[in-house]
């Protein structure tokens, strides 16, 4: 597969399966007003990934359509963080695993915004709109969980020892796109760790939480080599398409 | 010295007078989720020309997720059908991006009018801006409850005077 290609499924599978995720909370938040909060996140970021496996259906030699890409690959053909495959478990675990997602591609799409493709540059422009929204939406329920009370505190400490594993792998280039990055056809994701140290310990310090002392992070999404949750997604993502072959979402 | 030009035709209208009249039509397009405003009204319609004799239409995304993204050509196509366009083709485009600025004065005034305070560019305070006031009492003392409302372009606010919950269309 062209490194391109990879990379542009990259960046279409995390909001695909961040997406799914929090979709799963769908008449299950804890207030109304957060479950609905969720599931537009849900639907934003599944549009986005929309945005970005129509692109790739449309580039030369694909022979593919968006439902196919999103609904039809193997598990090892997706190529999402393995961050944003980790369960819900509760509401200060989604916020956590948002608030690190979110914290990362604010920061990845301000760099797209001026990517040399122009429709992939045109979906930065537009998307970018909703992630700065959804990073406010985290970053807020970070302080408010964080500095809250003294469970909601413990939660959401717990969540970051738990989720902190997952997030070294979004500063890793792989072969794809250190490939790409001559040309500027991919970013490059390590010039964007200083920012994202900035945001996580800028918030984390107002929460009072404590960034993990580990150095030690798994890492394999953005190859294809996932958690055993990803089975477990795939099976009620694909599940629709599956049953009824050539359904267009 | 002026040229003279010819009136492009299409089918046997000139252009620009069918292109009034399907800008009318596209203000019967109602976004599902806003029953009483229009695609016109949310200033998504960009473009209306003649491409090989049959017409073209680019509406703009709003929300990239938003489900009215397939219902709104679909019900377009339906209601340009009924009035004679059956060949006319609809692309949902995503640049220019579209933004709230973009709703009419007219718009505005029917989301409030339908209980939703319009966005208010004139206050931000934050990126997304706050309800110049309740549509319910018309107080301008208003408190977030949600960022999120029932759609993905709104925010959930309460009135400190009425108390009464409105919706928010969040500036884009």
């Amino acid at each position: 597969m062209e490194p391109i290609i990879k990379y542009l499924l990259h960046l279409a599978d995390c909001p695909l399966i961040l997406g799914q995720r929090l979709g799963e909370w769908c008449g299950h938040g804890p207030v109304l007003e957060q479950d609905i909060a969720l599931t537009n996140i849900s639907l934003d970021l599944i549009g986005q990934s929309r945005l970005i496996y129509q692109h790739v259906a449309s580039l030369p030699g694909q022979n593919t359509d968006e439902d196919t890409l999103a609904m039809l690959r193997y598990e090892h053909e997706y190529f999402n963080f393995l961050l944003v495959e980790q369960p819900n478990k509760n509401f200060g675990h989604t916020i956590v695993r948002q608030f690190l997602y979110d914290a990362f591609n604010l920061l990845q799409y301000e760099l797209l915004a001026s990517h040399p493709d122009e429709v992939l540059k045109s979906i930065a422009i537009k998307t970018l709109k909703e992630i700065k929204y959804h990073y406010r939406y985290s970053s807020e329920w970070m302080l408010r969980l964080g500095d809250g009370t003294v469970t909601s505190h413990e939660y959401v400490q717990n969540a970051v020892d738990e989720l902190w594993k997952y997030t070294g792998e979004m500063f890793q280039p792989l072969s794809y796109e250190t490939a790409l990055l001559a040309d500027h056809d991919a970013i490059d994701v390590k010039s964007i760790q200083p920012g994202w140290d900035e945001k996580i310990s800028t918030i984390f310090q107002q929460a009072g939480l404590n960034i993990p002392k580990e150095e030690v992070f798994l890492s394999g999404g953005k190859e294809g080599k996932h958690t055993e949750n990803m089975g477990y997604i795939l099976t009620e993502l694909q599940y629709m398409q599956r049953t009824y072959p050539s359904m267009k979402w | 010295m002026v040229n003279s030009k010819d009136v492009v035709t299409v089918g046997e209208q000139p252009a620009h007078i069918t292109r009034k009249k399907i800008a009318s039509i596209l203000e019967k397009v109602h976004d599902p989720e806003i029953p009483g405003v229009s695609v016109v009204d949310l200033g998504m319609v960009l473009d209306i020309r003649p491409e090989n004799n049959h017409w073209h239409i680019d509406l703009a995304v709003t929300y990239s997720g938003c489900p009215a993204i397939d219902v709104i050509p679909f019900l377009a196509k339906a209601i340009l059908a009924e009035e004679g366009f059956a060949d006319a083709t609809i692309e949902m485009v995503i640049s220019p991006p579209w933004s709230t600025d973009w709703i009419s004065e007219a718009g505005n005034q029917k989301l409030l009018a339908w209980g939703i305070a319009p966005p208010n560019r004139k206050s931000v305070k934050h990126d997304f801006g706050q309800p110049k006031q309740c549509p319910q009492c018309g107080s301008t003392e208003t408190s977030l409850i949600s960022s999120y409302g029932s759609t993905p372009c709104k925010a959930m606010y309460r009135c400190d005077n009425c108390h009464e919950t409105f919706d928010y269309f969040k500036c884009y």
